[in-house]
């Protein structure tokens, strides 16, 4: 299949212009008859359901939590960017452009970058006219900080609770159109098929979380906003019930999944401490701002970390990084604390952790500073860990946080199913193979509220559409295909809990294709994983029935498709025979341990085509061009 | 470390509820409060019995899912701690733990500790946004808020909707919940072309949805895992006033 970008010819800062105003419009008065479905109610999904009940499409969202307002992106902590150049530090939006598609090494599409930089001071001014109480200066403007691997400051935010207090403004814009009979909205509600007739997609399926009921919801268009996948690796920072099932059962029908394997490792988590351990917890890397990350000189060194004096101290990423320091972008500062603990240097009772220290900032600008800036973090740390962390450094390891992978999608975010649109996490376009910290509220936002509402017109404008309602035997024959899963699940009564799996599937993940992979490795996971599925289906105990509300067969919906997406992604990266961004091939490094890309064979985007379970995915490959940011190694020393 | 808990089941919302005891040993100090109930469940899974359903989601204090009285303290024993990120350490071995769900007339039972707090986001339908249409939004800068007015409207933004402020009342009064969303809107200059509507609104609402009369006891402020203040609510009935008197 081609796979077609549609990336708009012209100059790069003249292409969203020129194709906004290429594109066709749907008659105001007609945009009724459009029935739009959003799945998913985090940032991409409320502003996408709100903005586009606002143009007068009707609209249904539905997410499987009770409130909109519980969705993931309310955990996210730092910041968002926006290139406003109110510091007057040089920022513009070809500086962030850049930035992006270097962060990401190479591995994301410019044109959808670029879209993403402009459109991203706009994002500030719609969250500020909606009440997002951002932090100010004491003249009453928007105050700025720099921001894990940036060297301006263009990263708005909100104490720690950025992600919070810009979901929260969603929501409430969501909720004012609810409120208004444009949106309808369903909680409780997780979407388990999707459904496309004649080629187009036509609904979905999903199941009442309440009193189990699988319900058909036919529309004109999809849009599925449904996050990352981190949680195929059991451990990771994602909320418990984030998951693939929308954007993996949409898979199956026919969307591509692109960069499976580009996950990405947060720098800044509080380590594991047993093996009851339900989630990782990461703290902001705004964190890196002020503190200090080390580890003794020492191998092993037992002292606590007040009694090892400065000069036993090793600062390794400023040792390493004189000019980013502890600044450095995540995969290169989760890299470096993998590195010193497997040499052991490593901390702490498990001795997988590193330090971060603030004392010297607690020196130089006093406690209330830190507090004021970090107090919820800090906070946090002492609640999960019951150390107090002005009195004694930090403790942090590295932490599966995002997926950079996700559904393939072309410039107007339509994957490769004609009118099934992919935003925010679930898609793949903007990060390339690493994200730079401030930047998926950015992108999620963008995708809703400034993308979404143009590019969809075009499609619903353009494309012919058939009458069609639920009665149909397309939804009649996915309604059975649920019912017989759920079924299945119910009838297996084997031995081993959901969750049991589930943590030995991520083991299996984090061991061979985690924070640095080879072949070998790669090679072990591609036999345990279809083993591991084999056995769940064999041996998974899901008490309760269908006809209720049922945590365990929700949870049994997910991991079904985890061990499905966790050999993709394991294929994915045994196939892409270079190291970069956060994938990185111990076979693929430079003299100095970085991540060696080669463009000349991997500077495409891996687009697989699902061809049955057990069965190994077709590639499809998108070229890869750089007109403006020429590739070069990325150095931050 | 070994607990008793007695943990509220009931199948559904129609159905009888009641306390069943349930023993764990193996517990440790470092496993957080679901952690705990996680291993409950593992143990109720492997033996074929229905787990226990409890809502939860970030683990992190933040989404608000998370809910249970814990021994008659809505969000457990500490101050400005939700269920999420309370820790075994904070009880003792042989500790007897009593767990229920947020009891409140406008928040029934869906399944065990699970409750519907859907009233909740039916309050936020009514009023608690600005009315701002994407797009057409005048530079963030254009919009000077001093930044004691922008700390103090953080302060009720922070509330992250659990509900514990209702479990906590003996009123089941919604007040600052109300109280923190009309105060955020009400203190900052966006908020302001609606501020009368939106109150008139959102307490008219509140009342619809059967939540109780404010108490005056504070125990809202004291359970609050955000430590939201109640001179939010205090802000409440004088926009209320003001709206009532001036409209």
């Amino acid at each position: 299949m081609d796979l077609n970008s549609r990336t708009p010819d012209g100059p790069l800062e003249k292409k969203w212009d020129s194709h906004r105003f290429n594109e066709k419009l749907v008659n105001p008065s007609n945009k009724r008859k459009y029935h739009i479905i959003v799945v998913g109610t985090g940032l991409a999904g409320s502003s996408a359901a709100a903005s586009l009940a606002e143009l007068g499409y009707r609209v249904t969202s539905l997410c499987y939590h009770e409130s909109a307002r519980r969705a993931h992106s309310i955990s996210a902590q730092g910041g968002i960017n926006a290139p406003k150049n109110y510091a007057n530090d040089g920022d513009s939006v070809y500086r962030l452009f850049y930035d992006t598609v270097k962060g990401g090494d190479y591995r994301a599409r410019e044109a959808n970058v670029y879209r993403l930089a402009q459109v991203s001071g706009s994002i500030i001014d719609q969250c500020v006219a909606q009440g997002v109480p951002f932090a100010r200066d004491y003249a009453g403007y928007l105050d700025n900080r720099s921001f894990g691997g940036a060297q301006v400051s263009r990263t708005f935010y909100a104490r720690g609770q950025t992600g919070q207090q810009l979901l929260l403004g969603a929501y409430q814009a969501l909720s004012r159109q609810v409120s208004e009979g444009a949106v309808q909205f369903h909680d409780r509600m997780e979407m388990l098929d999707l459904v496309v007739i004649d080629g187009q997609t036509r609904g979905i399926v999903a199941r009442d979380l309440v009193d189990g009921k699988i319900h058909s919801l036919a529309g004109d268009a999809v849009v599925l906003a449904t996050g990352g996948y981190g949680n195929v690796f059991f451990l990771s920072t994602n909320a418990k019930m984030c998951n693939a099932t929308a954007i993996w059962r949409a898979h199956k029908r026919g969307a591509f999944f692109a960069n499976p394997c580009f996950t990405q490792i947060h720098p800044t988590c509080i380590p594991v401490s047993s093996g009851h351990q339900s989630k990782l917890t990461l703290m902001s890397e705004s964190l890196r701002n002020d503190g200090r990350i080390w580890v003794p000189k020492a191998k092993g060194d037992k002292r606590p970390p007040n009694e090892i004096p400065e000069n036993e101290r090793d600062y390794y990423l400023e040792r390493l990084y004189p000019s980013f320091g502890n600044l450095v972008p995540r995969d290169v500062a989760s890299r470096r604390a993998k590195e010193v603990c497997d040499a052991g240097y490593g901390v702490g009772p498990t001795r997988l952790a590193v330090y971060l220290d603030f004392a010297d900032t607690i020196r130089r600008h006093g406690k209330a500073w830190v507090d004021e800036k970090y107090g919820n973090l800090f906070d946090m740390y002492r609640q999960i860990t019951g150390e107090n962390g002005y009195e004694q450094p930090m403790r942090i390891y590295p932490a599966v946080h995002y997926t950079m992978g996700g559904l393939w999608v072309d410039y107007n975010l339509m994957s490769t199913v004609p009118g099934l649109f992919v935003l925010g996490e679930a898609n793949f376009s903007d990060h390339g193979a690493n994200r730079l910290g401030a930047s998926a509220l950015m992108q999620g936002l963008a995708d809703g509220y400034f993308i979404i509402p143009y590019t969809i017109g075009d499609y619903l404008a353009t494309a012919k559409f058939k009458p069609v309602d639920t009665s149909h035997a397309a939804f009649r024959q996915a309604e059975r295909g649920v019912e017989e899963l759920t079924s299945k699940l119910l009838s297996i009564r084997g031995k081993r809990p959901v969750d049991e799996i589930h943590k030995e599937l991520g083991t299996v993940l984090w061991n061979h294709c985690g924070m640095a992979r080879n072949a070998a490795g790669l090679k072990k996971a591609l036999e345990l994983v279809p083993e591991l599925r084999e056995r769940f289906w064999r041996d998974v105990i899901v008490p309760g029935g269908a006809g209720d509300f049922n945590q365990e067969l929700e949870k049994a919906h997910r991991l079904a498709d985890f061990l499905e997406l966790g050999e993709l992604l394991v294929q994915d990266a045994l196939h892409r025979e270079e190291s970069c961004g956060c994938h990185f091939r111990e076979e693929f490094q430079t003299e100095e341990n970085e991540a060696k890309r080669d463009d000349e064979k991997y500077s495409y985007v891996a687009a697989w085509e699902f061809k049955g379970v057990g069965v190994p995915a077709a590639l499809h490959k998108e070229a890869l061009t750089f007109e403006y940011a020429k590739p070069s190694q990325r150095s931050y020393k | 470390m070994r607990v008793t808990l007695k943990v509220w089941r009931q199948k559904d919302r129609a159905s009888e509820g009641g306390f069943i005891s349930y023993q764990l040993s193996e517990v440790s100090p470092d496993m957080s409060f679901l952690e705990m109930l996680d291993l409950l469940n593992l143990d109720l899974a492997r033996k074929g019995e229905e787990t226990v359903a409890f809502d939860h989601d970030c683990r992190e204090g933040i989404c608000g899912s998370c809910s249970l009285v814990i021994n008659g303290r809505p969000h457990g024993p500490l101050r400005g701690v939700a269920t999420c990120q309370l820790h075994m350490r904070s009880f003792k071995d042989g500790d007897s733990i009593v767990i229920e769900p947020w009891r409140a007339a406008a928040f029934p039972i869906v399944k065990d500790l699970v409750v519907d707090r859907s009233a909740l986001d039916r309050i936020i339908e009514s009023g608690g946004f600005v009315s701002t249409r994407t797009g057409g939004a005048p530079d963030g800068n254009a919009i000077l808020v001093p930044k004691p007015k922008a700390d103090e409207a953080f302060e009720a933004a922070a509330c992250i909707g659990c509900g514990a402020c209702v479990a906590a009342c003996k009123n089941a009064s919604a007040m600052l919940f109300v109280g923190a969303k009309v105060s955020q809107l009400a203190l900052l200059p966006q908020g302001q072309a609606e501020r009368k509507a939106r109150v008139l609104r959102m307490v008219a609402q509140m009342e619809a949805e059967g939540f109780g009369a404010c108490s005056n006891t504070s125990a809202c402020e004291a359970e609050c895992p955000k430590e939201i203040s109640v001179d939010h609510i205090a802000r409440l009935n004088r926009e209320l006033i003001r709206a009532k008197i001036f409209s």
